[in-house]
C-alpha cells in the first residue's frame, strides 16, 4: 500500500462525467479529496490522495488520462532550496500535512515532498524564500476583503 | 561577593585560552556537566560556557560610509538598491536599517504584503560579496558642490561598514497566539485564528542573556560573535528592563534584558546575517550571535546550566491584546514544551513552532566554543556593565 498526492485538471467538456467514482469502484482505489475548486475559466482542479498498491495507482492515472483529465504528480509542484532554509521552523506549524516537520532533538526542519499538497502555506510564511511552488490555487483568492 | 568557593578572573581565564588549557563547553553541555558534578565542581573545571542565537532582530543595521566621489558630495538622501538610507549625518555617511523597504514596495496595500527586498537584503547582499547600486543625493554647497553621485559598488569599496544594531538577542520573549476569528500575519509569523497554533522566538536554554540573567559579566567591551565575524556588546539595547518578573530561579519571564551589538561587517557572513521577509508585516534580519561566558564562581555555573524546563515564555494575544496593548498573559509555558511542537492551552490542542533557528543557535555556540578553544579569540571584560535586577542568590548554594 502507497499513497500518491495528484493534482488532476478537468476542461469544462469532461467536468461532470463521474471518472472519480469509476476510480473507487473499478480499481479499488481508496482516495481522499484534499481540495476541490472550478476556476473562473470553467476548469476544475481536484488535489487527490490516491491510496493502494503502485500498480493500481498507475492503472487509476492511466485511465484518468484516457478520460482526457490531465494528472500530474504533486511532488513536481514544491520545492525547497536548501541552501536558503536556516532551519528556523517557522513553516512547520502551518503545514497542513506535517511535509514540513521538525527532526528533534536536532531541531533542524526535514520537508518530505510525498506527503505535500501543494498548498501554498509555507512559501507565504517561510522569511527566506526557502520555499518554492508552483501556484496551483491563488492562496489568496478568498483572502480578506478588509485589507488595511 | 567573595562568598564564593570558586573565583575565577577575566584575566585568568584569559591566561588559559592562550596557553590551551581553557575548558570551554557550550550551554548545551553545561547543563549535563553541572548535573554530574555539582556547581562547585562544574565552577572548578569549566572557564567558558558559549552560548548561541540565530532569529528575525528589526532593531539591527548597517553604518556605512561610502567614500567621497569627485567632485565631493554632502549626500541628504541615499539609496541602495532601491532601499533608503538614513543620511542625515556627516557627509558621506549612512545609516541603513534592517526594516527598511523599498522606495517602489507595494507595502501592505495587497494585504498581506511579501516585501521581497529590503535592508536586511541589502546587508546580505553586501556579506554575500555583491555589488549594490548606491545613489547619492544632494542640495549642494561650495565645499560640496555634486548633487548626485551613483556607484555599483561591493562591500570591500566602502572605506567603513559596521553592523550596528541597537537592540538584539533579547532576554526570553513572548509565546504569540490569535485568539481572534481571522488569520494574522505579524512580526511572531502567521497566526491561524482561534488560538490554533502559537509561535516563539528564542534559542531558550541557548540564549545568550537567558545564560547570565542578571548579566553580571556581559556589558560594553564584551568581545562577541557577531554575524559570523567578531564583534562587541556596547551597552544594553532599547527598551532593555531587567525588572520584568522573574522565578525563582532568576530566570525572567518575558522580553526583559537586551544588547546592543557592533562588528565590522567586512568580516561577516551570510550564513548568519541573512535578510528576511515577514508577509503582511515588513522587512527584517536575521541576525547570529553568540556570547562567551566566563564561569567566575559556582553562581555562574549554575546560571548556565537552566535549561528549557526552566525557562517560561508568556502565552500572549497577537489578534487583541497585543496590538491593542491591553491584555495579561494568558499562561506561561516551558520551552522544553514548545519544543515538542504541541501545547495544551484552554484544554485544547495547539501546535507550537520556532521561529529562530535552534540548530543554528547551536552552530554557532559550537563555533565560538572552537574559537576559545583554538586561543584565536580572548574574552573582553566589560568596562561597564548593564542595568541589573537585585537576586538573593541560589539556596543551594548557601
Ligand atoms: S505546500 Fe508547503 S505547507 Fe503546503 S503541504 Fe506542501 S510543504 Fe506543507
Ligand atoms: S520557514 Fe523557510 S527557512 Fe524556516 S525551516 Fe521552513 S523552509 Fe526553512
Amino acid at each position: 500500500m502507497t499513497s500518491k498526492n495528484v493534482l488532476l485538471i478537468f476542461k469544462s467538456n469532461i467536468m461532470y462525467k463521474p471518472v472519480i467514482y469509476r476510480l473507487a469502484r473499478d480499481f479499488e482505489l481508496v482516495f481522499n479529496i484534499l481540495e476541490a475548486k472550478i476556476l473562473p475559466r470553467k476548469e476544475g482542479r481536484i488535489l487527490l490522495e490516491l491510496r493502494g498498491s503502485e500498480d493500481i495507482i498507475a492503472e487509476g492515472i492511466r485511465f484518468l488520462e484516457q478520460n482526457r483529465v490531465v494528472v500530474e504528480p504533486l511532488s513536481d509542484k514544491v520545492w525547497r532550496e536548501d541552501e536558503k532554509c536556516v532551519n528556523c521552523g517557522a513553516c512547520t506549524g502551518l503545514c497542513p500535512t506535517d511535509a514540513l516537520s521538525m527532526k528533534r532533538p536536532e531541531m533542524t526542519v526535514s520537508f518530505d515532498v510525498e506527503k505535500c499538497v501543494a498548498c501554498g502555506m509555507c512559501g507565504l510564511v517561510c522569511p527566506f524564500g526557502a520555499m518554492r511552488d508552483i501556484t496551483l490555487f491563488d492562496p489568496f483568492a478568498e483572502g480578506r476583503s478588509d485589507s488595511k | 561577593m567573595g562568598e564564593f568557593k570558586i573565583n575565577k578572573t577575566f584575566g585568568e581565564i584569559n591566561k588559559k585560552i592562550q596557553d590551551g588549557s581553557v575548558v570551554v563547553l557550550t550551554a548545551e553541555e553545561m547543563i549535563g556537566a553541572t548535573k554530574e558534578l555539582g556547581p562547585i565542581e562544574a565552577a572548578h573545571k569549566v572557564d567558558v560556557v558559549t552560548t548561541g542565537t540565530f532569529g528575525i532582530m528589526c532593531s539591527s543595521g548597517a553604518f556605512l560610509n561610502f567614500g567621497h566621489s569627485k567632485p565631493r558630495i554632502k549626500a541628504n538622501k541615499v539609496f541602495i538598491n532601491g532601499v533608503e538610507a538614513y543620511a542625515g549625518i556627516a557627509a558621506v555617511d549612512c545609516y541603513l536599517g534592517a526594516a527598511q523597504t523599498r522606495e517602489d514596495d507595494p507595502l501592505n496595500k495587497v494585504f498581506p504584503g511579501r516585501f521581497r527586498y529590503g535592508g536586511g537584503h541589502v546587508i546580505e547582499d553586501l556579506v554575500s560579496g555583491k555589488q549594490v547600486r548606491l545613489e547619492a543625493l544632494a542640495y549642494g554647497t561650495d565645499c560640496y558642490p555634486n548633487l548626485r553621485h551613483e556607484a555599483d559598488m561591493a562591500l570591500r569599496d566602502f572605506p567603513d561598514a559596521w553592523l550596528l544594531n541597537p537592540r538584539n538577542g533579547y532576554q526570553n520573549y513572548n509565546c504569540a497566539v490569535n485568539l481572534s476569528k481571522k488569520t494574522i500575519y505579524t512580526y511572531m509569523g502567521v497566526l491561524r485564528p482561534d488560538c490554533t497554533n502559537a509561535n516563539y522566538s528564542t534559542s531558550g536554554q541557548l540564549s545568550p542573556l537567558l545564560n547570565d540573567p542578571f548579566y553580571r559579566t556581559i556589558g560594553l567591551g564584551t568581545r562577541i560573535f557577531l554575524g559570523g565575524g567578531v564583534g562587541y556588546v556596547i551597552g544594553n539595547g532599547t527598551q532593555h528592563n531587567p525588572n520584568v518578573k522573574r522565578s525563582e530561579n532568576g530566570v525572567v519571564m518575558g522580553g526583559a534584558g537586551t544588547l546592543s551589538v557592533k562588528g565590522d561587517l567586512k568580516h561577516m557572513s551570510p550564513k548568519y546575517l541573512r535578510g528576511a521577509s515577514l508577509t503582511g508585516y515588513g522587512c527584517s534580519l536575521n541576525v547570529g550571535i553568540g556570547v562567551p561566558i566566563p564561569i567566575l564562581n559556582e553562581e555562574m555555573a549554575m546560571f548556565t546550566s537552566v535549561s528549557d524546563d526552566d525557562i517560561l515564555a508568556p502565552i500572549v494575544d497577537y489578534g487583541l491584546d497585543y496590538p491593542q496593548g491591553t491584555g495579561a498573559p494568558l499562561g506561561y509555558v516551558s520551552y522544553a514544551q514548545l519544543k515538542t511542537g504541541e501545547m495544551d492551552f484552554n484544554g485544547q490542542k495547539v501546535t507550537t513552532s520556532p521561529l529562530a533557528s535552534y540548530s543554528t543557535a547551536l552552530e554557532i555556540a559550537v563555533i565560538l566554543r572552537d574559537w576559545i578553544k583554538s586561543g584565536r579569540f580572548l574574552l573582553g571584560e566589560p568596562q561597564d556593565t548593564l542595568p541589573s535586577a537585585p537576586f538573593s542568590g541560589f539556596e543551594m548554594l548557601k
